[in-house]
């Protein structure tokens, strides 16, 4: 099969978490969309490395996981208690910091 | 014997420190303290004078060098001091005279409460005087020079309880601070030119100079005395300084401190020697001043305004003396000299009648005071006689020889000058008797009123002139003699000439007149002084309230409209200036920085506006941002 394909499937899939990234509110949702932007990401790097023949890409992928699981132990700490404190997780009613 | 002459200024100093500290508990003593150290400073320059008379002509000049005060490379300043027949002359009038006022003090300021601080503020000025004469350089003068311009200002606002003498103390500080300018700059010219300020340097080195530079440092040097001497332009805090205690008049604003100016232009005798445009200029300011100061003391009715016309009007004798160069010096310190006898002399006496009269200042309220006033009568008499030029009598030798001198500068400028000199002594003649006349003749004027000059004493009764006591007649009437015999013991032999001549240098000059026509020429101007005060004041009744007068007579009480004129000019311009600056600063200034201020303000408060706290709008800027970004990259690429 064409590699070509797996980065428009990695673009498309790009797209779709920005996108939701932008609309929607809920920071869970907000989050998963994040998750599927990275996950866009080191699905081109492998597509890049296998079109390219060298290994650079799957590595980086594997560094894209790790603190991409970093992260998202950190970040679904901060929505925990950001929903305890407000009873709600969504992102614009969290705009305190602001003059 | 040089190490004695910094103890000269060290027992008043001493008398300063320790009158000013002592507090309370030397009320009782400190007036007895403060006289007896400035009689000791007149005792150790009587004998530094007696070893100086041992010595010869050219080995007369003792130098005490005590440390250097400003050690900087290139820079040096020393607390060097220089006794010479000029200072000499100095210390001995200062001190002698001083201690002479300090004694009369001791009667006059019996009743006043703060007595040891007068006493205190009359050593340090003492001090800060002799400070000024004794100095080897213009720095140290420079010191000695605020020093009395502190002393002075602190006599005459003494009561400042008295809103006038306050604002005569600020008066006279301010326009001394005009003077003071002028030395501070001359001071740094010389710096500059011959790279030091010691006299002896400063007058070997003057040869080197440009005429220019030497006429810009004399000029600078004039102003300067023109300042502390009175003379115009800066003459307009003489006659209100005389808010202060009379011993202050007559001591530092008829006898000594007013006439530095003078001791400064004779002193720097080298530096306007090379500098002719400035002498001439000097003895322009000396002229006018003698003019002014006699028109003004014609009309005055305070007898102490009178006497300060007077003692301006004899300091332009001076200052004229003193710009006619090695002619005229030796005549304009001798002068001096006489002029600090009988014009302290003089004041001694119009405080003895102010004593006498509930310190009623006004003449016109006197009249007829000599049979009650009988050895100030007598003494003030004298003075009188002197001050007009009486024949025989200090004043007679030392202004006639300042005539003559003017009339020997020869040319225009000699004809013009000694006809000045001569129309002042006549207008001398006239002031000065139309006070003695209506002061001690006629009819007595003074009435039971309350005297407005604010003083405790005038508390409604008639006045009971009474003789002053014998603290105060005993120094006029030593004053006295110094009018009376000073000038002809200075005179017979030259002596005075001989004695100054090593210093200030002298030549004849070629007078156009004889001295005997000068002498007839000033005789006959004193007849018609005096003829005409007596016709105007001895003849008629004299009324208690002041006449309307022709327009000079108003000018002349209104100080030829000397602070008119400075109100108009320097004090509204200054008002104008301020204003407008102030003006600029408010709407150019202030305009640049808020207008700044604000714009910053307004665009930051705009930009706030994208801080709205939503995380979505920063994930736009943001994607919008990234998206920017690629794309430039990618379109340079393609480039």
């Amino acid at each position: 099969m064409n590699p070509v394909n797996y980065l428009y499937l990695a673009a498309l899939l790009f797209t779709i978490g920005a996108t939701g990234v932008l609309i929607r509110k809920n920071a869970i949702v907000l989050f998963m969309c994040v998750e599927l932007m990275l996950n866009a990401c080191n699905l081109a790097f492998v597509a890049f490395s296998r079109m390219h023949g060298n290994l650079d890409g799957q590595i980086i992928a594997f560094f894209t996981m790790v603190v991409a699981a970093a992260e998202v132990v950190v970040g679904l700490a901060i929505i925990v208690s950001l929903f305890r404190t407000r009873h709600s997780a969504s992102v614009d009613d969290a705009s305190l910091m602001k003059l | 014997m040089e190490n004695l002459i910094a103890l000269l200024i060290a027992a008043p100093l001493l008398g300063a420190v320790v009158l000013l500290c002592g507090g309370r508990r030397l009320d009782k003593t400190g007036h007895w303290l403060g006289t007896l150290l400035a009689a000791v400073s007149f005792g150790i320059g009587v004998v530094l004078f007696a070893d100086m008379l041992g010595r010869g002509a050219d080995d007369r000049t003792l130098t005490q060098n005590l440390y250097t005060w400003i050690p900087v490379e290139g820079f040096q300043a020393d607390m060097a001091f220089q006794l010479d027949q000029l200072s000499m002359t100095f210390v001995l009038l200062i001190s002698g005279v001083g201690t002479l006022i300090h004694v009369y003090s001791i009667g006059y300021m019996e009743h006043d409460e703060r007595r040891r601080r007068f006493f205190g503020y009359l050593n340090l000025f003492v001090a800060a005087m002799l400070l000024l004469v004794l100095a080897d350089n213009y720095l140290l003068l420079y010191f000695g020079w605020e020093g009395v311009g502190l002393a002075s200002y602190l006599l005459i606002g003494f009561w400042q309880h008295k809103p006038s003498a306050a604002t005569a103390a600020k008066k006279a500080f301010l326009v001394n601070r005009v003077g003071d300018m002028g030395l501070s700059i001359a001071i740094m010219l010389m710096f500059t030119t011959f790279g030091t300020f010691a006299f002896g340097p400063v007058f070997g080195a003057v040869g080197e100079a440009s005429e220019g530079k030497l006429t810009a440092i004399g000029l600078m040097l004039l102003l300067a005395a023109c300042g502390k001497s009175a003379q115009v332009p800066l003459q307009s805090w003489l006659g209100d300084a005389m808010e202060g205690p009379t011993p202050v008049s007559a001591l530092i604003h008829a006898a000594t401190m007013v006439t530095a100016g003078v001791y400064l232009i004779v002193r720097s005798a080298a530096v306007f020697n090379g500098a002719p445009d400035a002498q001439l200029v000097v003895t322009v300011v000396g002229a006018v001043t003698l003019l002014f100061g006699a028109i003004v003391g014609c009309a005055k009715d305070d007898i102490k305004k009178a006497l300060a016309g007077s003692t301006m009007s004899q300091i332009g004798y001076m200052i004229l003396a003193a710009g006619l160069g090695p002619i005229g010096y030796v005549f304009a310190i001798m002068h001096l000299v006489t002029h600090g006898f009988f014009k302290a002399g003089l004041f001694l006496g119009a405080g003895s009648v102010m004593h006498g009269m509930n310190d009623e200042v006004d003449m016109r309220k006197y009249g007829g005071l000599r049979k009650y006033m009988p050895v100030t009568f007598v003494t003030f008499g004298l003075g009188y006689l002197a001050i007009i030029g009486f024949p025989g009598l200090s004043g007679f030798f030392s202004k006639d020889m300042i005539i003559e001198a003017a009339f020997a500068k020869g040319g225009t400028e000699g004809w013009i000058l000694g006809g000045v000199t001569l129309l002042g002594a006549g207008i001398t003649a006239f002031y000065m008797t139309r006070v003695m006349l209506l002061t001690f003749f006629g009819e007595k004027r003074w009435q039971p009123t309350a005297s407005d000059s604010g003083s405790a004493a005038g508390s409604g009764h008639e006045p009971h002139p009474h003789e002053s006591p014998k603290s105060m007649t005993v120094p006029m009437v030593i004053l006295a003699f110094g009018s009376v015999f000073a000038g002809a013991f200075f005179e017979i032999g030259e002596r005075f000439l001989k004695w100054l001549e090593p210093v200030t240098g002298y030549s004849h000059g070629n007078p156009p007149v004889s001295a005997m026509t000068v002498t007839a020429a000033t005789m006959v101007m004193l007849l018609v002084g005096v003829g005409i005060a007596w016709a105007m004041y001895g003849k008629r009744p004299v009324p208690v309230v002041a006449p309307r007068g022709s327009f000079l007579t108003r000018a002349a009480r209104r100080d030829l409209y000397q602070d008119d004129f400075n109100h108009v000019v320097l004090v509204r311009g200054g008002e104008h200036l301020t204003r407008s600056l102030v003006y600029v600063d408010h709407s150019l200034v202030d305009g640049v920085v808020n207008g700044t201020a604000a714009s910053v303000g307004g665009l930051s408060g705009r930009l706030r506006k994208l801080q709205n706290g939503y995380a979505r709008s920063y994930a736009v800027s943001m994607f919008g941002g990234t998206a920017i970004l690629i794309a430039a990259t990618l379109l340079m690429r393609a480039v």
